[in-house]
C-alpha cells in the first residue's frame, strides 16, 4: 500500500501549526492597532492611524515610555558592568565553592519573579525607604543579571585562552590585556547581553509591578493599569510600538554587526 | 601568588554583593517576617509564632488554591510537551535553509512583553474576537462563544509564554545527539519510527525533562494570565501573594504565603536535581 502522507510531511504541518498558533494573537493586535473601529475588536473597519496619533497626545504614556528607556539603559549598563567581571572570573579562573557560587548567580532565574518583588519589597519598608527609581533600577539588575552572565560566559569558553597568555607574557598588564585582547573579542557577546537586559527590563511586569509607583512607571506597568477597563484599541496600539521596538533592536543589531563582520572580511 | 588567588574574588565582588544583599538577605527577610504579627494599627510586631501558616491551612480555601496551581502547572507542561517536541524534532532533522530564521522565530516572543502577549488573547478568544467572528460570519454560532475567563484561556496565556522554553530545552538535547546512531540502526533494518523510538527519544529525555521543569516552576510563580484571562475561580498562589501585599497590606501572611510557594519550588528543584542533575536547564538558556 502507497502511503498518501509521509510522517515528515505531518511534522512539517504540525510544525506550521504551532507557528501560527504563536503568532496569530501577537499579529492580531498589531493588526487591530489600525482599526479605527472604536471598541477595538474585530471586524476592520478600514484603516487609520488614529489611535497611535491619539497615543502620541497622552503625557502620562509619554512619561512612562521616557521610564521604560532610561530604566532599561541603566540596567543593561549596570549588569553587564558587574556581569562580564563575573563571567571572567568563572570561565578563567579555579577557585573553591566555584560551582556554588555560579549557581547562587544564576538562581534569579529559578526564583519567582513575584517572591522577587515582595522581598526586595519588604526590605525596603524594612530600611524605611520609600519606593523609588532606585529601587525599579537595582531590582532590574538583579534580574538581568544572570542572563547576561550566561550569554558572556557563552562566549568566553569560545575564546581561546592563549591570546591572552601570549600578550601578559609579552609584558602586558592584566587590564592592558583585558583592553587590548579579549575586550574586542568579547565585544559581541557583551553587547548582546546589554540588549538583552535591556529588553527584559523595558518588558518586565510581574516583579515590576511591586515596585513601581505613579510617579515611577513603566509601559508594561500603564498597559496593566489601563487593561482595567477592559481592552481598548489604545492598548492595541501601544502593544503594537512596544512589539515593534523589543522586536527590531534585536533583529537590526544582529544586521549591522553582520554587515560588520562581512565589511572585516574583505 | 596570593595575589592572582584574590583575583576571582575580586572580579566576582560586585555581583557577589548584589545578589547577596539585594536577593540572599531579601529572601531571608520574607521567611523572618512569615513568622511576625499583623497588628490592626498596620504596624508589625516581630515575633516567632506560626499564625500565619495556620491561617493558609486553617480551612480548604488556600490549600485548595495552591492545589488547583500545581494541577494547572502540570496540564500546563503536559500541553507545552505535546506542543513543543515535534517542532523541536523538526528543527533538529530539517535541512531547509530557513531554519537559522525559524528559530529565530521561535525566539522572537522572548522580546515581545509578557503582558502584550498575554492581553494579546483577548483579541482571539474575546466575545468579538478572532474566533467568534469567524464563526459567526460563517453562521455556525449565532451567540458568541464564552471562550475568556475559565481556565482554558489561563492555560493558552501560560502556553503562550512557555513554549519558546520547552522548545529550546528539547532542541540543544536533540541536537547533541550522534545523527549516525540512527543511521547505523536503520542500516541494521530499523524503521525510521523504531530508530526513533529506541535511540532518539530516550537520548533527548534529558531535555524533556528539563523543559518540564522550567515550565513547572514559571508556572507556579506567574500571576499575570490569571489575573488577565482568568476569572474569579482561576486564582493562582501568585495571586494570592498580590492580593495580600499590594492589596490587604498584610505583609505577614503574604511573606508566610511566600515562603510555602519557595517551599513547594525548592522541594521540586531538589528533587529533580537529585536525580537529573541541574546543569541541563543552564545549557538550553544560554544558547543565544
Amino acid at each position: 500500500m502507497k502511503k498518501i502522507i509521509s510522517g515528515w510531511t505531518l511534522i512539517k504541518i504540525y510544525t506550521l501549526l504551532v507557528y501560527v498558533w504563536m503568532f496569530a494573537p501577537i499579529i492580531a493586535v498589531v493588526i487591530l492597532a489600525f482599526n479605527p473601529h472604536q471598541f477595538g475588536s474585530f471586524p476592520m473597519e478600514g484603516f487609520s492611524f488614529k489611535w497611535f496619533v491619539k497615543l502620541s497626545h497622552n503625557s502620562s504614556i509619554l512619561a512612562a515610555f521616557k521610564n521604560s528607556l532610561i530604566l532599561g539603559s541603566l540596567t543593561a549598563i549596570f549588569a553587564t558592568a558587574i556581569g562580564v567581571p563575573a563571567a571572567m572570573a568563572f570561565i578563567r579562573y579555579d577557585f573553591k565553592g566555584k560551582d556554588l557560587i555560579n549557581t547562587l548567580l544564576i538562581a534569579p532565574i529559578m526564583i519567582p519573579e513575584v517572591v522577587l518583588g515582595v522581598a526586595l519589597l519588604l526590605f525596603i519598608r524594612w530600611l524605611q525607604q520609600p519606593k523609588s527609581f532606585m529601587l525599579l533600577l537595582i531590582g532590574h539588575v538583579v534580574l538581568t543579571l544572570p542572563y547576561v552572565l550566561l550569554i558572556v560566559q557563552a562566549r568566553l569558553v569560545g575564546i581561546r585562552k592563549e591570546y591572552e597568555e601570549a600578550a601578559m607574557s609579552l609584558g602586558a598588564s592584566p587590564f592592558q590585556t583585558f583592553r587590548e585582547i579579549t575586550f574586542p573579542l568579547l565585544a559581541p557577546a557583551i553587547f548582546a547581553g546589554m540588549l538583552f537586559s535591556f529588553t527584559i527590563s523595558f518588558d518586565d511586569v510581574t516583579a515590576t509591578l511591586f515596585w513601581a509607583t505613579a510617579q515611577n512607571q513603566t509601559v508594561p506597568v500603564k498597559i496593566f493599569g489601563m487593561l482595567r477597563n477592559s481592552i481598548s484599541p489604545e492598548i492595541n496600539a501601544l502593544g503594537a510600538v512596544m512589539i515593534v521596538l523589543t522586536v527590531s533592536t534585536p533583529l537590526l543589531a544582529g544586521f549591522i554587526s553582520r554587515r560588520f563582520a562581512k565589511g572585516k572580511g574583505k | 601568588m596570593k595575589e592572582k588567588s584574590l583575583r576571582p574574588w575580586l572580579l566576582l565582588s560586585p555581583s557577589l554583593t548584589a545578589v547577596f544583599l539585594l536577593l540572599v538577605v531579601p529572601v531571608c527577610f520574607v521567611v523572618v517576617y512569615s513568622f511576625w504579627l499583623r497588628a490592626p494599627s498596620g504596624q508589625d510586631i516581630p515575633a516567632f509564632q506560626l499564625g500565619n501558616y495556620a491561617k493558609f491551612f486553617a480551612d480548604f480555601f488556600y490549600p485548595s488554591i495552591m492545589l488547583s496551581t500545581i494541577r494547572v502547572a502540570i496540564e500546563t507542561v503536559f500541553l507545552c510537551l505535546v506542543m513543543g517536541y515535534i517542532p523541536a524534532y523538526f528543527f533538529y532533522k530539517t535541512e531547509s535553509k530557513l531554519k537559522p530564521f525559524l528559530m529565530i522565530l521561535v525566539m522572537l516572543p522572548f522580546w515581545i512583553s509578557f503582558i502584550i502577549r498575554t492581553l494579546s488573547w483577548i483579541n482571539i478568544l474575546g466575545d468579538s474576537g478572532l474566533i467568534n467572528h469567524v464563526l459567526m460570519k460563517m453562521g455556525f454560532i449565532h451567540e458568541p462563544l464564552a471562550m475568556l475567563y475559565n481556565e482554558g484561556a489561563v492555560i493558552m496565556g501560560l502556553l503562550q509564554y512557555l513554549l519558546p522554553f520547552m522548545i529550546l530545552n528539547i532542541y540543544v538535547s536533540l541536537d547533541g545527539i550522534d545523527k549516525s546512531l540512527t543511521e547505523a540502526a536503520k542500516s541494521l533494518g530499523c524503521t525510521e519510527w523504531q530508530a526513533f523510538k529506541e535511540i532518539t527519544l530516550p537520548l533527548s529525555l534529558p531535555g524533556v525533562s528539563a523543559g518540564c521543569l522550567l515550565v513547572f516552576v514559571l508556572t507556579c510563580g506567574t500571576y499575570l494570565p490569571p489575573m488577565i484571562l482568568g476569572g474569579p475561580g482561576n486564582e493562582m498562589i501568585a495571586n494570592l501573594i498580590f492580593k495580600r501585599i499590594i492589596g490587604t497590606l498584610d505583609w505577614p501572611f503574604g511573606s508566610a504565603i511566600s515562603t510555602i510557594l519557595m517551599i513547594l519550588l525548592v522541594i521540586i528543584v531538589y528533587t529533580y536535581n537529585r536525580y537529573m542533575g541541574i546543569g541541563q536547564i543552564f545549557k538550553a538558556l544560554s544558547t543565544d
